[in-house]
């Protein structure tokens, strides 16, 4: 393992280090990667590609009619023609080939003719289509309703150049509730982490730095709570909301959240503020300064590296909650949160993958900015609520 | 709008109230214990022990009081909600008859014949035969006005008994195939904190060593921040499957196709289908692991590395003889707390199966039970034996907490 490979300059050792963590990266990364790029995809191409072939053409086939009998025209050659387009305007579609029903019978098959060709089609008369999706059928004898009915079939298949596009997020945001959405989590999520803020840090002052009696067990109580499942708690909790009526309000799943990330707030709250040095406390006592006093005016500006770490803590988790919001919310257009609403997306229209990874997309969007922003305080949070030491 | 107004409005009435508490009540305190000066300033008598005996009080009780009454009484709640029938009334004794079919769902298509009577239970426990014609309307009407609570199909001429009915929800839970299939499948999840802690790990040292390591624990840590809703809709994509010879854009079977072998439907495939679950809540608590495990490392002091070294140990021997057990009381700590996610683990199920093909676990029996089928009897077990299984991690929990309150 300590063989030096001279041409990276590194150790084997070193260089499988290198190769694993790699590894390890891409495998976390590809998932989320995948779906970015398809979330941005033109829709009809996201459902028939991986998103690993998104900048390359794709091949369809499609069906089509041509026009009835009364967009019939003469040419200069007196003879008959129908002709149309098979693309819609401004469509960057290229046809490579065409078939339409031959006259020995049979289906039309798609690779049947090039473009450009004319083909013999069994009602009669000949058929060309063009790379531009513009078809020209022409024969001799007049067209008869008979002949054409609703309009010639063909099939044919046509490559599409990769297209990328804002207009998933556009169709979610609109129609698909979750720009609303987003507002109610907004609505949920704020409310949410700073009400528990204010309560949980005079408590934990209290905890770290004032004397009375029960003091130790009240805080082995909290931390206890700090793993108490949050189903011990709901059907209660919702039976009582509704006996005082506020039921499915916002009210309601503010003061819960608040309650629920409480025992995580003064633990990691007490644990820093008791860490803050005697000395600071004792002088201002000195100077005779009350506990209030103290409180506002020394400690809450020290902590802002603890606050802002349960802030973030709070935020994401009431921001990526699912299951709180499904009980004390209803799932009405003025109340459904980021969450539930993709939840029932995938339900509804779980194949329509241009809906399910924008309106993704639109959930973790500020969830990532909160995180990459702030990682920092995350980390800390994190570590001051778990590591005890080596 | 409006919306945004209230929430505002929340805000500021929160945080103002609870400023106005604070400084009210302590001021109030202060007014009501003043010391006792003399004209000259002098402090006859200090109240100060008093006032500092009541003071931590004030402080703690909005946070005492929010703690009772959101997570202390509805958990004691719930315990005794287990001891009533489905629907959550507790009472000791249950009128029922012999063959009595426990809460038939409403719109029954059970016939009733002439021989077969209907008999239906109040909310005070009285039976009573209903009309042998009674019609699924009939019974959904009677539902909705809240008088019936329970009823049984009976063979005529049958006596009711009276059954003590404390432990029913358990026995429904033992009898229930579904409860036994989430608690099969909550013990598989276990895979989960182990496999993230080794993953976390190995990311963790080799992170260590490399120039880039800050950023790739970055890339490794970003699934944390999204929702499990939001993870499920990645990996739902990832194992999307399309009929064969049609192009498959879930990345898995496309790369089976590849290699010319036929796709399969991931999420349906029992009992497989859970580690497909489970690779998801891998793939985001791995990152916790790797910053936990990684300040842990970090505070390994060189010397006992070095010590190693000189004794001639190869890098192998000194990482599990020297370094892991250095970090063991990280190790737990990332164990225990990823297991607790997962003895919770709802949204994944939720969003990607909702319990079917064999997925069921028991925080998505419990969420079933009580708030779709109305169960409250029934959800309050399961949240119970969720409980229970999360008692052994809070009680080590306490007591690492108590071991270290004496070190301070």
């Amino acid at each position: 393992m300590n063989v030096r490979i001279p041409i990276l300059k590194m150790t084997v050792g070193g260089f499988l280090a290198r190769a694993v963590l790699l590894l390890i990266v891409i495998v976390w990364t590809v998932p989320t990667f995948g779906l970015l790029i398809s979330s941005l995809r033109d829709k009809d191409q996201l459902a028939v590609s991986g998103w690993w072939e998104a900048l390359q053409t794709t091949e369809t086939e499609e069906r089509g009619r041509t026009a009835t009998v009364d967009a019939m025209a003469q040419n200069d050659a007196g003879e008959y023609v129908i002709s149309g387009n098979l693309f819609t305007e401004g469509s960057n579609q290229t046809l490579q080939s065409f078939g339409v029903r031959p006259p020995e019978g049979g289906r039309p098959l798609a690779d049947a003719n090039p473009a450009g060709e004319a083909a013999e089609v069994a009602s009669g008369g000949m058929m060309t289509v063009y790379e531009d999706g513009r078809y020209e059928w022409v024969q001799d004898e007049p067209f008869t309703e008979e002949q054409i009915g609703s309009g010639e079939p063909f099939v044919y298949a046509v490559s599409t150049p990769p297209r990328f596009t804002l207009e998933n997020y556009n169709e979610v945001l609109t129609e698909n509730a979750i720009g609303q959405a987003f507002i109610n989590t907004f609505t949920v999520t704020i409310p949410a982490t700073i009400i528990p803020i204010a309560i949980a840090a005079f408590a934990s002052y209290a905890f770290s730095w004032m004397q009375f009696p029960g003091r130790q067990l009240l805080f082995a109580i909290v931390v206890g709570l700090l793993v108490v499942p949050l189903q011990m708690s709901l059907i209660p909790l919702l039976t009582f909301y509704n006996g005082i009526g506020i039921g499915k309000t916002y009210l309601g799943i503010w003061l819960a959240h608040s309650a629920f990330g409480l025992p995580l707030a003064i633990y990691l709250l007490r644990n820093y503020i008791g860490g803050l040095p005697r000395e600071i406390i004792e002088s201002a006592k000195i100077d005779g300064a009350s506990h209030f006093a103290i409180f506002t005016q020394l400690i809450l500006p020290l902590s802002y590296p603890a606050l802002a770490s349960f802030a973030i803590f709070q935020f994401l988790w009431v921001w990526n909650d699912l299951l709180v919001a499904l009980v004390f919310l209803s799932k009405d257009a003025d109340q459904i949160v980021l969450t539930s609403q993709i939840r029932e997306l995938i339900g509804s229209r779980g194949d329509n993958w241009e809906i399910l990874t924008s309106s993704a997309f639109v959930s973790m969007i500020v969830p990532l900015i909160v995180f990459f922003s702030l990682q920092r305080y995350f980390v800390r949070g994190m570590l001051a609520g778990s590591v005890k030491g080596g | 709008m409006q919306q945004i107004l209230s929430a505002i409005v929340a805000i500021v009435v929160g945080v103002g109230a609870m400023v106005l508490y604070f400084w009210g009540t302590n001021w109030l305190l202060d007014r009501l214990l003043p010391d006792r000066v003399d004209p000259d300033g002098i402090i006859r008598e200090s109240r100060e022990t008093a006032r500092e005996a009541i003071r931590p009080w004030l402080f703690v009780f909005p946070a005492i009081a929010l703690l009772g009454l959101y997570l202390v009484y509805p958990a004691i709640q719930t315990v005794y909600l287990s001891f009533g029938n489905a629907n959550g009334e507790v009472r000791m004794y249950e009128s029922v008859y012999p063959d009595a079919v426990d809460d038939m769902p409403l719109g029954l298509n059970a016939p009733l014949t002439e021989d077969r009577l209907v008999v239906v239970q109040d909310n005070l426990g009285e039976v009573y035969p209903a009309l042998n014609t009674l019609t699924a309307d009939d019974i959904s009407s009677y539902e909705t006005v809240g008088d019936i609570v329970d009823f049984a199909m009976a063979e005529a001429g049958e006596e009711a008994e009276q059954v003590f009915i404390l432990f029913r929800n358990y026995q429904w839970a033992f009898n229930s195939t579904q409860f036994w299939e989430s608690v099969r499948n909550n013990v598989l999840w276990l895979l989960v904190p182990f496999l993230s802690t080794v993953f976390g790990l190995l990311a963790a040292v080799l992170a260590d060593r490399v120039r880039w390591g800050t950023i790739a624990k970055s890339f490794i840590f970003m699934p944390m921040a999204i929702s499990f809703v939001g993870a499920s809709v990645i990996w739902k994509f990832v194992y999307d499957i399309r009929p064969e010879g049609q192009p498959q854009i879930g990345l898995i079977n496309a790369i089976l196709a590849t290699f010319g072998l036929e796709p399969q439907p991931w999420i349906a495939l029992s009992p497989w289908n859970n580690f497909f679950l489970m690779i998801i809540l891998i793939w985001i608590q791995t990152g916790f692991a790797m910053v936990l495990l990684s300040a842990a490392l970090r505070g390994v002091p060189e010397e006992t590395i070095e010590a190693g070294r000189i004794d001639g140990a190869s890098e192998v021997r000194i990482f599990f003889n020297i370094i892991i057990p250095q970090i063991m009381s990280t190790i737990l700590v990332v164990l225990t707390t990823i297991t607790i996610t997962v003895l919770k683990v709802f949204d994944i199920v939720a969003a990607m199966t909702n319990g079917q093909f064999g997925t069921q676990v028991l925080a998505n029996l419990m969420y079933d039970q009580a708030f779709r089928a109305s169960h409250d009897g029934r959800g309050s077990v399961v949240a119970v034996f969720i409980m229970i299984a999360v008692i052994p991690i809070m009680v080590w929990n306490i007591r690492q907490f108590q071991q270290e309150e004496q070190l301070r």
